[in-house]
């Protein structure tokens, strides 16, 4: 088989890790917590980085007057089936052969994984700032607006006494591979048909 | 009576000590000037290297210290109600202290020993006895609670307890004073020859360490008053020191110290189990309750137990056998190889140190010296490995370092003295402030001793401290005894009047420990799961209310419908899994004691409400921001009233 088939092959199968490994944690870590609280996300759940948390963390949480974390949300229906087309879509553009269209998978899994992004984003902003009213403690910024207690995208963030850090994990980097082993694929697969022009 | 003799004694002690040692006692001042501060500090957030299980004797309860520092970490209830952790008050543990004589909320609790495998610690369990009512309690130390506890017919004083064996096969209670049994009205008069003296060995099962009286060995009517078991070649044997083997039974300061040399009793318990096992041994009618905590129930239940099997000595020949031992010997230590039995003369200037392989060859060779009650006696001469000529007084209790040496209390010259173990020479001596009962080394009863530090366990505390009138603090000092010489590091308060301790390496025990319950494994029969199981059902004048916790309220926090006479159970879960995050509660006129109750785990109290009125809870345990918000009212009715049963949260 040729090499950017076989890349494709690859770069198509990569993504299918995050049925395995999670795609994100948020990490919470403060004085009273020597093991830090923290929250996994998979493709299609939370769970607890150690025993409880969730649970610990909605209730330290409610303080503030946040909601608690959700067993589940849409996405984690709607996510899985897109990786699993995605992936059935690589699948048969390796099969077809044609690099041009490694380049389109290449360029649909950005957008799709953009679209992530966005939608983890929004969740966030949510989760960080609608409020109950009657929470028990209220703050408010230095220009007088509600406080949000909006997780980080990504990176790490004070926020009261808590230290929160939000970086991407295994999966997420299984799925980045992939995308960019599928622009290899097109490079590579561009390169092999002007071998093959040249030679012949 | 004793007490006397001992104070008299100890005079004497102090004026030989002052005599005799003081150019020593000068020198060994110096040690203090050297950086004993820093040997002991543990900087904030750092812990320990050892545990240290003292035994609170007449507190009934075993305290838990780290060394070096000497900090306190908690006290374990263990024969006695406490208020603290509700323990003997709630509903759940109250059948912990049941037993043939009803509910008895307090004991004399001596001798604490931690679990074995091949002879080395393996920190599951501490064993510990409870002198009054005769029983032994067990701790587990995946919780630091105590789970068990066995009460132990025919005997009384259960003194010479509970040490276990190098599987922990067997914890031993051995009786101090002897009986009649089965009990009888009888002339005290006509003790000797009619007494028993009963040594029980409990199996422990090796699973879940649960506890079961195997077989009561029924001997002369001497007093048992400590045991050691053997270890490596010696296990299999069990060692009793005796005395009033004279079978006194009145004034015995005088009537039992006159013969020369009292026992210790060798017990071959390999063979009576054997023995046992094939069906030899009494079926004897008994009267004993055996509680037992479950940790999935969180609930304790009594059970009494109707029979025990009783075994005669002489009918097991080979078993028992009597080593001459100067003089009212009170400890009896084994050597970690297990070749030296150390009988501890208390009344005696010298320590008396036999050998297992000369006490087998004695035995084989049939060099009896006559015999009590059946029982042969060994000849003194055939068994003795050698004598510590030491100088001091009162030799209480030995313990090893596993390098060769052996560390001895003196009660009397209030010191320790090292000395090495085949040569029987001093090597070196440290006083005590004042009179050491027994002393511990972690791992000491074991055939692996962390020989790094000696606890000695004072009787008397005197200036060392800032009065507190009358009654001052009891004390343990800590040695360092990693050199030659030992060094005195540390004076520490203990709780109550600790009798002995036992230690072992935090590593061992400290991943094993538990940091909640959890929810899902909850069992307890008015235990809930969530606040939908959130209720208050009535039956007849008994009201249940079943109430959730966590921070920060109570849920239901308001119950009305209740009334004057009704007996209102509060079966409280609490329903937090986080680390470190219990929660009480308690209620104005309870009669008891507050609860206090860790994440994950239902405990139970009763409240008679005696007038009407509105009455408030509230959490016990700082638990959060809002602790102080974590509180209910409870509306009580006249009795006739018919207000119905009503309950809310947040409405
Ligand atoms: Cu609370």
């Amino acid at each position: 088989m040729k090499k950017s088939r076989l890349t494709m092959v690859l770069a198509a199968l990569l993504p299918l890790f995050l049925f395995l490994f999670p795609l994100w944690k948020i990490t919470l870590e403060a004085p009273q917590y020597p093991t830090p609280l923290g929250m996994y996300i998979y493709i299609n759940d939370f769970a607890d980085a150690n025993p409880h948390d969730i649970k610990n963390i909605n209730l330290m949480n409610h303080y503030v007057g946040m909601k608690y974390i959700p067993d589940a949300i849409p996405e984690f229906k709607i996510f899985p089936i897109v990786i699993i087309i995605t992936t059935i879509i690589g699948l048969v553009v390796a099969a077809k052969g044609n690099h041009k269209w490694y380049l389109y998978w290449f360029i649909m899994m950005l957008l799709v994984s953009t679209a992530g992004l966005i939608d983890f984003y929004i969740w966030e902003y949510e989760y960080g700032h609608d409020l109950d009213p009657r929470a028990i403690m209220k703050f408010t910024n230095p220009d007088g607006s509600v406080m949000g207690f909006q997780p980080p995208f990504f990176g790490s963030k004070d926020i009261l006494n808590f230290r929160a850090h939000s970086y991407p994990q295994l999966g997420a980097y299984f799925l980045a591979i992939g995308i960019a082993l599928g622009y290899v694929a097109y490079y590579v697969g561009k390169k092999e048909k002007q071998t093959v022009k040249t030679s012949s | 009576m004793k007490k006397c003799t001992y104070s008299l004694l100890m005079l004497l002690g102090f004026a030989l000590t002052f005599m005799g040692c003081g150019e020593q006692s000068k020198s060994s001042n110096g040690a203090l000037t050297s950086n004993a501060a820093e040997k002991v500090y543990v900087a904030p957030g750092e812990h320990d290297e050892f545990y240290a299980f003292l035994s609170g004797g007449f507190s009934g309860q075993l305290s838990v210290y780290g060394l070096p520092s000497g900090r306190l970490l908690k006290i374990i209830p263990v024969f006695s109600q406490d208020a603290e952790k509700a323990w003997g008050y709630n509903e759940e543990t109250k059948p912990m202290l049941n037993t043939s004589h009803g509910f008895v909320p307090w004991d004399d609790a001596h001798h604490p020993d931690i679990s074995q495998t091949n002879g080395e610690l393996d920190g599951r369990w501490v064993f510990i006895n409870g002198n009054n009512t005769p029983r032994i309690a067990k701790i587990d130390l995946s919780v630091f609670e105590t789970t068990e506890i066995i009460e132990i017919p025919n005997s009384a004083g259960n003194h010479s307890s509970a040490f276990v064996t190098e599987n922990t096969e067997y914890v031993v209670a051995g009786t101090r004073f002897s009986v009649p049994v089965p009990q009888r009205d009888m002339p005290i008069a006509e003790y000797k020859g009619n007494f028993k003296g009963a040594l029980t060995f409990i199996s422990v099962d090796p699973e879940d360490g649960g506890m079961d009286i195997k077989f009561q060995l029924m001997m002369p009517g001497f007093d048992y008053d400590l045991s050691h078991p053997g270890r490596g070649k010696s296990h299999g044997w069990f060692f009793f020191t005796t005395y009033n083997t004279e079978e006194a039974s009145s004034l015995l300061e005088v009537n039992a110290s006159q013969n020369d040399k009292d026992f210790i009793a060798a017990v071959n318990w390999k063979k009576i189990e054997e023995y046992v096992n094939n069906g030899g041994g009494t079926k004897m009618p008994a009267n004993y309750a055996h509680n037992v905590y479950d940790e999935e129930t969180h609930t304790a239940t009594s059970t009494m137990k109707k029979e025990v099997l009783v075994v005669n000595p002489t009918e097991v020949p080979g078993a028992v056998f009597f080593l001459p031992t100067p003089k009212s010997p009170h400890g009896c230590d084994v050597d970690p190889t297990g070749q030296y039995i150390i009988g501890n003369g208390k009344l005696s200037a010298d320590l008396t140190v036999h050998s297992f392989d000369k006490m087998i060859a004695a035995i084989e060779g049939k060099k009896f010296d006559g015999e009590a009650y059946g029982i042969p006696i060994l000849k003194f001469e055939d068994v003795l490995a050698g004598q510590v000529k030491s100088g001091g007084l009162g030799p209480l209790h030995t313990e090893f370092d596993g390098e060769g040496n052996a560390y001895t209390s003196f009660f009397i010259s209030s010191e320790v003295v090292k000395w090495k173990l085949g040569t029987w020479e001093v090597v070196d001596r440290q006083p005590c402030y004042y009179s050491v009962g027994h002393l511990m080394i972690p791992g000491g009863n074991s055939r692996k001793p962390f020989g790094k530090y000696v606890v000695a366990m004072n009787k008397i505390t005197k200036d060392r401290y800032l009065p507190t009138g009358p009654e001052v603090t009891q004390s343990a000092q800590l040695y360092d005894i990693s050199g030659e010489k030992m060094e005195l590091l540390l004076d520490f308060p203990t709780v109550g009047e600790p009798h002995y301790a036992a230690g072992i390496a935090a590593d061992i025990v400290k991943e094993r420990s538990k940091k909640i319950f959890e929810l899902k494994d909850n069992k307890h029969k008015y235990g809930i799961q969530s606040d939908s199981d959130v209720r208050v059902e009535r039956n007849g004048k008994e009201v249940h209310v079943y109430m959730s916790m966590i921070r920060s309220h109570f849920n239901p926090d308001n119950i009305e419908g209740i009334k004057v006479g009704d007996k209102v159970y509060f079966h409280v879960t609490n329903l937090e899994q986080d680390y470190d995050v219990p929660h009480g509660i308690s209620i104005i006129g309870a009669n008891t004691s507050e609860l206090l109750i860790m994440p994950g785990q239902t405990e139970t109290f009763v409240w008679e409400p005696k007038q009407p009125g509105v009455w408030p809870f509230y959490c016990t345990d700082f638990c959060s921001a809002l602790h102080q918000e974590m509180q209910g009212y409870v509306r009580v009715s006249p009795a006739n009233s018919n207000i119905d049963l009503k309950w809310s949260l947040g409405e």
